[in-house]
């Protein structure tokens, strides 16, 4: 049995060079699961750029791929946020686009013509391929059996969690970032086993690669200052820690500061300063270790121990008191909502109201990590069993990031990482104390060799109970079947919640077939053949990316929300009456209002949903002249049929919205298929704005601002002139007293 | 005006380093003389093991360092001692003469800093006390001496450009 051909493959020299040839097609294998398993959206649609944020990343590339890098990186956006513009060089985050140029580049060089949005589109997918085969090298560091990185590299390429950000089509900074994250993270522990300035350099390196491609990059900023810091309580300073430490930090900083959005950051945000005092703190613990080496006193450990905590008292004490004394940026407001989960809601509504802002419901854990989350504590766990330095890293970022993820929608894919690696320890640990129990013919006595590595296990479970060939099956075809139903949940999960590129929307015809709705390509590239190329376009901010990416068209606000003030004359401009709205959509040169109406089709996600929002947002600007509670009925209800308040009637969104909606329904009475209301037979009327364009399905729909009246009326006369009624009559509506605006 | 006002806006900026600064100035003290907070810090548990004043245990601190060091260490100590110098010079120019080109003034001080901790790496590495060996030459010496190079080649880049 023994000398069987399998045994000879399997063992000795041989065995290795079969084991790692093994290793690299299952890997390879791996990676293009990954892959593929993201191109839903390419199949079922096209290849095309999804959601909001992706949009600008799009155009940001193009930019840079069609004026080269150095007037990318002084670019001035005069198309977005008119009439102030946008130093959209110097408030970005390049790496994203800065890869896929260079990806460009080098496939022009070897003569493949490709077109950039396609580079852009399956840029994620490529990346992803890459993160697997960073996790299966971080996960080989955690543990000493070789099953346990193939694992986590499998978990990795599939699992929701990242799935969710990373399909094709879907050209954001996550796309690259995670790869980045699980690298840097891999060679930091690399560099602290090994204690060697080059893999402390590499991970300062892509550290700031990583720093260039996401703000996420705090979370490292953080991770490892922790990690280290509880590495020094623990007693467990080395001259390793100290030079991978130092090394990382010094280059590292000097990397990130490079990047003009992070700029001065590093040492003047609260933010950053963990890091610094980290790496005062190391000087001082390698100082004492040296001195130590002359002093043959055994009062050492207690003197550094007071050191420590003396300095890092003062430190702590030095940066509340420099913070509150202004000279370092107090922590910024998106970092207060990660301690604070109403703390935004109260004073950062425009924080608030960003979808992937909300904290987490209870079901997304399973929904995007499945099986793999109750796996994760028996991991955990294992770490504890035997507590290297490196397994200290995954319990701190354990913790950390199931916090994170617990507060913030979007941080799920920080938490998604370390959910692999422990899930795929814990497992690893349960095939190989099972399977691998007993390949020879004598099943105890082998059992007893191999399981001795496990000495846990061994001396817990009597070896007749584990390597009995019932228990073998049963735990083995249960974990089987897991695995089975991990896999079967991900691509149901990856088909059906994150393939869709909300760009183009699709239902099904009740025999089935698809039905694709594109509104709002249809509606964009309306904007781009029939306005000016100077038509401003006002919109919520959700669109802001889009029409700059597809209509070409400059926008009042986008989805980089730097200025909640232009946001909330926006949000004004909405919510308020006709008579205050035109003022300042003349003040800001606006051409096209543009709404999303979902009612005819049932689309929820239209504006009337965010219309609360919009409000809010008014309202921390202008509290007396927008009010949250006027768009409530008395009886607290938000709704839009004949109860709603006039207040929200005759705002300038509702206006838009429901304008001459009736018509749709002849006869009969109109009903907005979201909200489920049936409402007022008479529609409202505009008199400011007219109508330009409506999509096929109602989504999105078009507005014109008028220009002045030529015969100096205003604009509600205008309209009632034409109508046919009195002047008399007309001038009993609301009389408005500044419309002019000149 | 608008000088005045950087000026005003970017004083106090320098003040988050302090704890770099102390830190490693102590550091050095083992390289340079010993200085009284280094020989304060140690004496704590000393004075109760041997019964001697604070200047005699940095006294003797100071002669088994330079007894026990050798050559090419004390090379080492030496061009650390000229970095911290040559760090707290700049950091004095920005506190006392103002930071105005701060790109330039970071990167300066980074430097220091940097070659600093890059130089304590390669200390410890090569150093006969942590490492038995008391040859430099061997194998994980000059992996070490190949790291500090490819380390200050990255840091020096970053610096350069850095600098404006």
């Amino acid at each position: 049995m023994a000398e069987s051909p399998l045994n000879v493959l399997l063992k000795g020299n041989t065995g290795r060079n079969t084991r790692g040839l093994l290793r690299i097609i299952i890997l390879g294998t791996i990676a293009a699961a990954a892959v593929s398993s993201r191109l839903f959206s390419v199949i079922r649609f096209e290849s095309i750029i999804h959601e909001f944020d992706p949009w600008f990343n799009f155009r940001a590339t193009k930019y840079l791929v069609q004026h080269g890098f150095y007037s990318f990186w002084d670019w001035f956006d005069d198309r977005t946020w008119h009439p102030l513009g946008r130093v959209t060089g110097g408030t970005l985050y390049p790496g994203l686009m800065v890869t896929s140029g260079v990806i460009y580049h080098i496939l022009r060089f070897l003569t493949i013509p490709v077109d950039i949005r396609n580079i852009c589109v399956l840029l994620a997918p490529g990346f992803s391929g890459l993160t697997a085969l960073a996790m299966y090298f971080l996960t080989c560091e955690m543990s000493t059996s070789p099953s346990a990185g193939l694992l986590a590299a499998a978990f990795m390429g599939i699992v929701p969690g990242y799935i969710s950000r990373s399909v094709a089509g879907s050209y954001d900074n996550e796309a690259i970032a995670i790869f980045l994250l699980v690298f840097t993270f891999f060679l930091w522990i690399k560099a602290v086993k090994n204690g060697s300035i080059m893999w402390g350099a590499l991970t300062a390196l892509f550290y700031g690669y990583m720093v260039s491609a996401w703000g996420g990059y705090v979370f490292i900023t953080n991770l490892i200052p922790l990690h280290v810091f509880v590495l020094l309580c623990m007693g467990r300073y080395s001259s390793r820690i100290y030079i991978s430490y130092t090394t990382w930090y010094a280059l590292g900083t000097l990397a990130s500061m490079q990047i003009p959005f992070v700029g001065f950051l590093p040492i003047r945000n609260s933010d950053h300063m963990s890091a610094l005092g980290i790496f005062g703190l190391l000087q001082l613990v390698a100082f004492a270790d040296f001195v130590r080496g002359f002093i043959p006193g055994k009062h050492f450990q207690r003197l550094l121990t007071t050191m420590i905590i003396v300095v890092f008292g003062a430190a702590f004490v030095g940066l509340v008191v420099l913070t509150v004394s202004g000279v370092i940026a107090p922590w910024s407001g998106r970092f207060y909502s990660l301690w604070d989960t109403g703390y935004a809601k109260i004073h950062i509504p425009i924080i608030a109201s960003v979808s992937e802002h909300q904290p987490t419901a209870w079901p997304a854990f399973f929904f995007d990590l499945n099986f793999l989350i109750w796996l994760f504590p028996a991991g955990v766990y294992m770490c504890f069993r035997d507590l290297k330095d490196e397994h200290v890293f995954v319990i701190i970022y354990s913790v950390l990031a199931s916090y994170f993820a617990g507060v913030m929608v979007r941080l799920m894919l920080t938490l998604t990482p370390i959910v692999c690696v422990a899930a795929a320890l814990a497992l690893s640990t349960i095939l190989d104390t099972y399977v691998l129990a007993s390949p020879g013919p004598n099943p105890k006595a082998k059992a007893v060799e191999d399981t001795s590595s496990e000495p846990l296990r061994s001396a817990r479970k009597p070896d007749v109970g584990v390597t009995s060939y019932l228990s073998k099956l049963v735990v083995t075809s249960s974990a089987i079947i897991y695995l089975l139903l991990f896999v079967a949940h991900c691509t149901w999960v990856t088909s059906n919640a994150y393939s869709s590129p909300s760009v183009v929307l699709a239902s099904r015809m009740p025999d089935g077939s698809q039905h694709i709705i594109d509104d709002y390509r249809e509606a964009y590239y309306w904007l781009r053949q029939n306005t000016p190329h100077n038509a401003k376009v006002m919109s919520w901010w959700d669109y802001g990316y889009q029409i700059g990416g597809m209509a070409d068209r400059p926008t009042l606000v986008d989805n980089n929300t730097w200025n909640n003030t232009h946001i909330a004359t926006v949000g004004k401009a909405m919510s308020s009456r006709e008579e205050v709205s035109y003022p300042i959509l003349r003040q800001h040169d606006v051409d096209y209002v543009l709404v999303v109406f979902g009612g005819l089709l049932g689309y929820s996600g239209d504006d009337i949903n965010k219309f609360l929002w919009m409000v809010r947002i008014a309202e921390g600007i202008w509290p007396d002249e927008v009010k949250e509670r006027d768009f409530f009925t008395a009886r607290g209800e938000y709704r839009v049929d004949d109860q709603a308040t006039p207040t929200m009637r005759n705002s300038l969104m509702y206006k838009m919205s429901y304008y001459n909606y009736h018509t749709m329904f002849q006869g009969g009475q109109a009903v907005d298929r979201v909200r489920g209301a049936k409402l007022p037979a008479e529609g409202p009327q505009l008199s400011t704005l007219e109508e330009a364009f409506t999509s096929e399905n109602w989504i999105i729909r078009i507005y014109k601002v008028k220009d002045l009246d030529n015969l100096n009326r205003d604009h509600s006369n205008a309209v009632a002139f034409d109508r046919g009624h009195k002047r008399k009559r007309a001038t009993k509506k609301k009389g408005p007293r500044v419309l002019r605006t000149e | 005006m608008p000088a005045k006002r950087t000026a005003a806006a970017a004083g106090p900026v320098p003040a988050p380093s302090p704890p770099t600064i102390p830190s490693s100035s102590t550091t050095t003290a083992a390289a340079a003389p010993a200085s009284s907070s280094s020989s304060s810090l140690s004496s704590g548990p000393k004075t109760l093991t041997t019964n001697s004043s604070v200047l005699d245990i940095a006294h003797t601190v100071w002669q088994q360092y330079l007894a026990t060091t050798p050559q090419r260490t004390l090379l080492l100590d030496a061009f650390m001692g000229f970095l911290v110098l040559v760090g707290g010079v700049q950091f004095l120019y920005c506190v006392l003469a103002g930071n105005y080109p701060f790109n330039a003034f970071l990167s300066g001080f980074s430097a220091a800093v940097g070659q600093f901790v890059l130089t304590a790496s390669l200390r410890m590495q090569t150093s006969p006390s942590s490492a038995a060996a008391a040859a430099v030459l061997t194998p994980s010496g000059i992996r070490a001496f190949a790291d500090y190079i490819f380390g200050s080649l990255i840091l020096h880049f970053f610096c350069i450009n850095f600098i404006n």
